[in-house]
């Protein structure tokens, strides 16, 4: 896509000198509309890296810890996590050169996977807002905003919040009237059906961890469901331990979640795990007036102390 | 035997005769993947899938199984005596296997099934299934079993092969036991020399239409520790998010943990699926890990598929180049490049 040239320009000019020490960016994958995350440490090898609509991965989950001088590639949404480790102590700023990519919305691949049925998609191009889809006897020519991931559909933040560089113009923020219309789908729901929406949902959780592992956020070094002693959840498939998994990560992202969607792509059975995370965020918006990632100034609501706060039993 | 014709309409009748019998699995499809369930509705069976999004080894080796149970309680008088819980065997066919799954059973059925130890609960599973596969006319272009001692047609492990042919099913008994599931079902009409010829041609076909190959053939000659030490580990390694989707998907994968969970005074004695690319799948008591880093459990999958087992059992590769692991890794890291890694390099 028209941001393949200006990032390989980029990433050549900052490893040519000395910027960086490595790229962390996307290459072009062995599937249509698959990309990989790539390191890339020579200028000379920056004609590896890629950039279509299927770039849906959360590269800001390849920092932690890291020493060396990155320069890495930043949709909205990366940017956003890439604040949330700067924040969080994960990687520090001067460590960096982020080169912004203005998103358009990562298409899904599964909802154009699902549209073709038993049909197998060999061969897709993107043009002009289209997404070209071609396969042994059919070609279909679909508007890419309808097959956007769920959470692009409702972003509202697909410029990077932080960046050195930018490799095309800004694009226009949308103005959803309601960005949590489907959250307030389910907190309308009583209990007992909320409950029974939950368990439908993670029915087919296989406990393999994709969702958690494609997070940013989950960085710690043992996460609670890896601890064995003491073993804070069991490891079957058993719908109460499987849950627990679920509330529970979901809690420790409270306030620090962007929506990148890293977790639903990355789901093998592909259970919705955002709604979750989405009523956090949105309670997190509604209570404090925070948006996760925003800034590298501020700390996340949740781990902030004032004084004056005005709820009497923490002051 | 010879081949057999089962006209597509009646295909319901031949598993309501099944049912009467059997417990039948069918591949159903269910919020927007096929999987194995229990036939329910034998006029509803829908055979127009590539393939199941998780293999069917958790038909024999589910994902979360209790082996044992147990009372902790002294006032019972099995206190502390382990005892098996009562598991259903019920004779099983299942329908609509894909080649390359079946014949995953046979290589995972070396490891579970040797001279030094036996699962008794595979092994019984095993012995209580008949397999009906599906050929496969429509290979997709991630499949690569033609490379690994497999193929759309691939007879091996199942009792009857199914030949899609527009208006009839070609029905192929491999085993006794499939000749007989046939004679129970009422399949009866031979199969013309003209349907025999359409399904030879229809299998040669698909076996053309296979375009993903990996070799295989420098494998077995080369070192592991030349393999194990070569240099393109941590290229490959660098996306992996270490999720073990590509290790629960896969129809060869058969590692399991085993855990006890205790509630008040019963205890259950529980093994569930792991997975080496987990950090947890080899942490020591001691706090040690031989395998901390993420390179070196991306390493052990590989090796253990393409090399490992090659070495150990002489039964070639532990995979059947089925493609699930391409199609759902998040992150693309593609076990057909691997092969050519490590086959090449
Ligand atoms: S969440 Fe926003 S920034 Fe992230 S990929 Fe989607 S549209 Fe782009
Ligand atoms: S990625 Fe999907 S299957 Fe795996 S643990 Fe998360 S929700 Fe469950
Ligand atoms: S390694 Fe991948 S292609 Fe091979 S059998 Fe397993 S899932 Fe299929
Ligand atoms: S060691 Fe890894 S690759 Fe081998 S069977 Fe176990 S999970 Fe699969
Ligand atoms: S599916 Fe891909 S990312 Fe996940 S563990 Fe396997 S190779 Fe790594």
């Amino acid at each position: 896509m028209r941001y393949t040239d200006k990032i390989r320009e980029i990433a050549k000019k900052i490893l040519a000198d000395k910027t960086v020490d490595l790229i962390i960016g996307f290459k072009r994958g062995t599937l249509p509309m698959m990309t990989e995350p790539v390191t890339v440490r020579d200028a000379e090898k920056t004609d590896q890296l890629y950039w279509d609509s299927f770039c849906n991965m959360n590269l800001a989950n390849y920092l932690p810890k890291r020493e060396e001088k990155i320069g890495i590639v930043a949709k909205g949404c990366d940017s956003r996590n890439i604040a949330v480790h700067i924040v969080e102590n994960q990687i520090k700023r001067e460590q960096l050169y982020i080169i912004g990519v203005p998103c358009e919305g990562m298409v899904d691949r599964r909802k154009i996977i699902s549209l073709l049925g038993d049909k197998e998609a060999k061969e897709v191009i993107e043009s002009d807002g289209e997404i070209i889809v071609k396969g042994e006897g059919f070609e279909h020519a679909l508007k890419r905003n309808d097959y956007l991931q769920d959470n692009c559909m409702r972003c509202m933040h697909r410029n990077p919040v932080i960046h050195d560089a930018l490799v095309g113009d800004l694009v226009e923020e949308r103005k959803e009237p309601d960005p949590y219309d489907d959250v307030k789908d389910i907190e309308e729901m009583g209990s007992g059906e909320k409950w029974e929406f939950f368990l439908d949902l993670i029915k087919d959780c296989t406990r393999c961890y994709a969702c958690r592992n494609a997070c940013p956020l989950c960085y710690c070094p043992t996460c609670f469901v890896d601890e064995s002693d003491p073993q804070w959840v069991g490891k079957s498939i058993d719908p109460t331990d499987t849950m627990t998994f679920h509330v529970l990560r979901a809690f420790h992202c409270a306030g620090r979640c962007t929506d990148c969607g890293a977790c639903e792509q990355a789901c093998p059975v592909d259970i919705k795990v955002r709604s979750f995370t989405r009523k956090l965020n949105k309670d997190v918006l509604d209570l404090y007036g925070s948006e996760a990632g925003l800034s590298i100034e501020e700390r996340p609501p949740l781990d902030t102390y004032r004084p004056d706060d005005y709820d009497a039993f923490i002051r | 035997m010879s081949d057999k014709v089962i006209k597509k309409e009646e295909l319901p009748n031949v598993l309501k005769i099944l049912k009467e019998t059997y417990e039948v699995f069918v591949p159903v499809k269910e919020k927007g993947f096929y999987r194995f369930k229990v036939l329910e509705d034998e006029n509803k069976v829908d055979l127009n899938f590539t393939n199941t999004r998780l293999s069917p080894k958790s038909l024999l080796f589910p994902q979360s199984e209790r082996m044992f149970e147990y009372s902790l309680d002294e006032a019972d008088e099995d206190a502390y005596v382990i005892k098996e819980p009562p598991k259903d065997y019920a004779p099983t066919v299942v329908v609509g296997m894909r080649p390359c799954d079946a014949k995953a059973l046979r290589l995972v059925d070396v490891n579970f099934v040797n001279p030094e130890f036996k699962d008794p609960w595979w092994a019984r599973r095993l012995e209580s299934l008949t397999l009906i596969g599906l050929g496969c006319k429509e290979p997709c272009s991630t499949c690569f079993c033609t490379s690994v001692n497999c193929g759309p047609f691939n007879e091996e492990g199942l009792d009857v092969l199914l030949f899609d042919l527009g208006k009839n099913y070609m029905a192929r008994a491999i085993t006794e036991k499939g000749a007989q599931l046939l004679k129970l079902a009422g399949v009866s009409e031979d199969a013309t020399s003209d349907l025999n010829k359409q399904a030879e041609e229809s299998k040669a076909k698909a076996e053309k239409q296979i375009i993903s190959h990996v070799p295989t053939d420098k494998l077995k000659e080369k070192k592991a520790i030349d393999l194990f030490d070569a240099s393109f580990w941590d290229e490959v390694a660098f996306a992996c998010l270490n999720c073990g989707t590509c290790t629960f998907l896969c129809p060869t994968c058969w590692c399991f943990d085993i855990q006890d969970e205790v509630n008040k005074k019963k205890g259950d004695r529980i093994r569930n699926w792991d997975s080496c690319m987990f950090p947890l799948f080899t942490l020591h008591a001691s706090g040690h890990n031989p395998r901390s880093e993420k390179v070196q459990r991306v390493r052990q999958r590989f090796m253990h598929k393409l090399k490992y087992y090659l070495d150990k059992y002489d039964n070639g590769v532990a995979c059947v180049g089925c493609g699930r692991c391409v199609n759902y890794c998040p992150v693309n890291i593609d076990i057909r490049e691997v092969f050519k890694l490590m086959n090449e390099t």
